[in-house]
């Protein structure tokens, strides 16, 4: 059995991961990375639209500052998330982006002179200053009242991967791929590293670490339509889950975006709202206007798809051979702009749809899109339950996206909370020092041989993988996605309840040798079908609609009974999730109001209750 | 529509004892807007749970998922079946080491070229946290982020006839990674520097012209161009050496 060890073992090699590790070897740490598929492949390198953080250097995001942006992500979450995180986040996304700068992405910069661009398919002009030239530049996201969100062209994420996997190559921090976290070894208290199976060997290796983080990315895939990467499985929450010690934060608030393209539900850019795409319906014409006049297509994500899923319902979707979808429509923008600015689109367009988008409409709809829910941890990045453990980025919930995350939050939140909790680790490693049991580590790599042994021999049962994947995909499909209710949570609940029974009495068909696609999905297909589980219970629980949670038998916000957030835990041997619920954030420093979007009707919380928790900076 | 496409698949699993190299028969029937992500998926779910290959993002972003189709490397994820013939050939890329079946071994390459071409910024200044960033002309940025395009696929490499004679051949993606710094004036980095680096026959003068990396990126990188500028560059700068300027 091979074993290695380091202070920090970072499970997740995404921008996340490795700004983490970045962090600790700068302080002359010893860091090992472990990523499932060669760190710039990871999910990171997909996002397109950028990152925001207010520099207030463009003409368009003149006067931005903190304080706005924080106040954007606080309402954004619908008042969910934990108002000191977000505070931390906003105050620290200017710095991040400029050392991303100094490191070497490639911004995009302020041009002076007169500009057109577009809004709601009209055309505007505006003037970028003199004075700022050559400065980072940013484009309008939805949700946000400035434009904030720092890009190179619409690559963002693929061009901030690249630097800060080059950072990582300078730094010489051992980044492993095709190495898959299965398990924590861990004696209940404390975290001391992972087993880990070899992909390209399917043999099982021992990490052992001081410090653990967890920064896997979303699980999207236990979802039938999701603009995921195959790897957003699951992996990372569900190691951490099964100690049956650590909760999953708000698993009901999963995030839909609204353009995916159908069939294959590839995402294409927020940037095509942003910089003036329109969505259309069956009859060419714009709808989000009448729903939302103000913001139109540039409300939120969940907002706006609420609405795209309302209007189908009123027969206004477009018909076709996989289900009813709209249309959206960047034609006017313009073959320069569409070649340039939104270059990733085009491709997509011809690659997956054959169409033209300076021609012609794509076909589009709501699509899983993002988890807010996540292994929760405290503001530095401190997993509940175990000392030693850490996440950071989508995998966390760390929680600054409540219960729905506006666009360019994400891709800031991985450098900027990996910054911050790569700090808050080098603090906990500073002085630690720390005793490895071996009795734990043997223990734990003879369950995991085991239960692939048991996966090989069928000595469980002869459950097919894929076949009892797919059933978690589509109850979750059918119950918990964009509107969601009573009667259908309750089905979706105990549909889930049989696929679990199922999961555990699953065999392989294959040999399960070496770098075997089967036996990995088998290993965490259980502690996925336990995600959905938590998904499904949390939202029937959850009598209230906020952000991405809509529950149509509860429209309305209910501050009163549900400023909370929802904590999913598993014991050891459950065969359902046990919640339980904790105060969103120690305090406010902006109290609940209206998100000035979405309309909806709201129970207001105790008004003595909210200014005693109210602060003043 | 509705196809049967018959699938000829390379198959060889290092890790089972039995395992030796062959061609596998599949026969599966043709859906609407299918690509070879969706086939293959279908294939493995379907038919032969065993089978080994990479996908990540299947939209043609991360590069995982090249093999060479019948005949020519590219990635599986933007291939079409609608664009095939009936009968589609499915082979791993050459030049990387073999994991299994249609799987290669990218990472541990790509890795080496990052430490052998010194792929970061080399600079001497340090950030300041508190000071406002560099300016840089939007223009050069855009030049920059053209070369950083690259998804690291590996198209271009098993495609490269020098590459597929010599193992220490740098190849087209470390050249463009290369140019990638030579445009970013934030790297200190000399021509002569760059000329410890590649200017050999391991790097820029090992290359025969061929240009088939060119012909086969899936990003449309400027390869050729690159190539003709580090060879003036770094020809120049071997002169210079000689001549001791």
């Amino acid at each position: 059995m091979q074993t290695y060890y380091s202070d920090l073992l970072v499970i997740g090699a995404g921008l996340a991961g490795e700004r983490v590790a970045v962090e600790s070897a700068q302080k002359g740490f010893d860091v090992i990375c472990l990523s499932i598929v060669p760190a710039r492949r990871s999910h990171s390198s997909a996002a397109q639209g950028g990152m925001q953080a207010a520099l207030g250097n463009c003409a368009k995001g003149e006067g931005d500052n903190c304080d706005i942006h924080f106040g954007d992500t606080v309402r954004g979450s619908d008042w969910g998330c934990d108002q000191e995180v977000a505070r931390l986040f906003a105050d620290n996304a200017p710095i991040e982006m400029r050392r991303l700068a100094h490191w070497g992405v490639p911004w995009n910069r302020v041009v002076p002179g007169k500009s057109f661009y577009f809004k709601g398919g009209e055309k505007f002009e505006k003037v970028e200053k003199e004075e700022n030239e050559g400065l980072i530049t940013a484009r309008s996201f939805g949700g946000t009242a400035k434009w904030r969100t720092c890009y190179t062209s619409d690559g963002t994420g693929h061009a901030v991967m690249c630097t800060m996997d080059n950072r990582c190559a300078e730094l010489g921090i051992n980044v492993f791929d095709r190495k898959e976290a299965i398990s924590l070894i861990h004696d209940g208290d404390t975290c001391m590293g992972a087993v880990v199976r070899c992909l390209r060997t399917g043999e099982l290796e021992v990490y052992l670490s001081k410090a653990t983080a967890i920064c896997t990315g979303g699980f999207g895939r236990i979802y039938k339509a999701t603009t995921n990467a195959v790897i957003c499985d699951g992996g990372g929450h569900i190691i951490a889950h099964e100690t049956g010690v650590v909760p999953i934060g708000n698993p009901e608030s999963i995030q839909f975006h609204p353009t995916g393209i159908v069939p294959t539900d590839i995402l294409v850019t927020e940037g095509c709202r942003g910089d003036g795409g329109t969505l259309l319906d069956v009859n060419e014409e714009r709808f989000m206007n009448i729903y939302e006049p103000e913001k139109a297509e540039l409300a939120s994500r969940d907002v706006v798809s609420r609405w795209m899923t309302h209007h189908m319902r009123q027969g206004k979707g477009v018909k076709s051979a996989y289900g009813e979808h709209l249309w959206l429509d960047i034609r006017h923008l313009g073959d320069k702009h569409i070649s340039t600015k939104l270059r990733e689109v085009d491709e997509i367009c011809h690659h997956f749809l054959g169409i033209d988008p300076r021609k012609q409409l794509i076909p589009v709809r709501p699509t899983q899109h993002y988890t807010m829910a996540g292994i929760r941890t405290n503001k530095d990045g401190a997993v509940y339950g175990l000392k030693g453990l850490f996440s950071a980025g989508e995998a966390a919930c760390w929680d600054m996206h409540g219960f729905n995350r506006l666009g360019g939050n994400s891709l800031a939140e991985t450098v900027v909370a990996g910054g911050i909790i790569g700090g808050k680790i080098v603090e906990f490693l500073e002085g630690y020092e720390t005793r490895f049991k071996t009795s734990v580590v043997s223990e734990a790599v003879k369950k995991q041989q085991e239960r692939i042994d048991n996966l090989i021999s069928g000595r469980n049962g002869t459950e097919n993988v894929y076949a009892v994947r797919a059933e978690l995909q589509e109850a979750l499909m059918k119950g918990c996605f964009v509107f969601r209710n009573g009667p259908d949570l309750e089905e979706c609940v105990e549909t889930l309840k049989g696929v679990l029974e199922k999961s555990r009495k699953v065999g392989l068909v294959s040999s399960g040798a070496g770098a075997n696609f089967e036996l990995g999905s088998a290993l965490k297909l259980e502690g996925q079908v336990r995600l959905g589980l938590c998904i499904a219970t949390g939202a029937l629980n959850r009598t209230e609609s906020r952000g991405s949670h809509n529950r149509e038998d509860f429209p309305a916000r209910n501050d009163r009974d549900w400023l909370n957030r929802t904590l999913a835990y598993w014991p050891e041997g459950a065969d359902e999730p046990d919640l339980k619920y904790e105060e969103t954030t120690p305090y406010f420093e902006l109290p609940p109001g209206d998100r000035g979007y979405g309309g909806g009707s709201i129970i207001e919380a105790d008004k003595t209750e909210i200014e005693a928790k109210t602060i003043k900076r | 529509m509705s196809r049967n496409l018959e699938f000829e698949i390379f198959r060889y699993n290092p890790q089972e004892k039995d395992s030796v190299p062959h061609m596998q028969k599949f026969i599966l029937d043709e859906t609407v807007n299918m690509t070879l992500f969706i086939a293959l998926n279908r294939l493995r779910e379907e038919q032969d749970p065993g089978l080994i290959f990479d996908f990540c993002c299947r939209a043609g972003i991360c590069g995982a998922c090249a093999m060479v189709v019948n005949g020519r490397p590219r990635l599986a994820c933007q291939t079409k079946t609608k664009d095939l013939p009936d009968k589609i050939t499915l082979l791993p890329l050459p030049v990387f080491k073999l994991i299994g079946d249609l799987s290669v071994d990218t990472g541990v390459w790509f890795r080496e070229m990052y430490q052998s071409t010194e792929s970061w910024i080399h600079t001497k200044k340090v950030f300041d946290p508190k000071a406002q960033e560099e300016r840089m002309d939007n223009d050069v940025a855009e030049q920059i982020y053209e070369l950083e395009r690259c998804i690291e696929c590996g198209c271009c490499v098993s495609a490269c006839g020098t590459a597929r004679m010599r193992d220490d051949f740098l190849g087209a993606a470390a050249l463009n990674r290369i140019a990638r710094f030579v445009v970013d004036p934030r790297d200190q980095r000399s021509d002569k520097d760059y000329f410890e680096i590649i200017g050999n026959d391991e790097g820029i003068f090992g290359c025969m012209g061929l240009l088939a990396c060119e012909d086969v990126c899936p990003k449309n990188l400027p390869l050729q161009n690159q190539l003709g500028f580090l060879r003036r560059k770094m020809g120049i700068t071997a002169i210079k050496e000689i001549f001791g300027k």
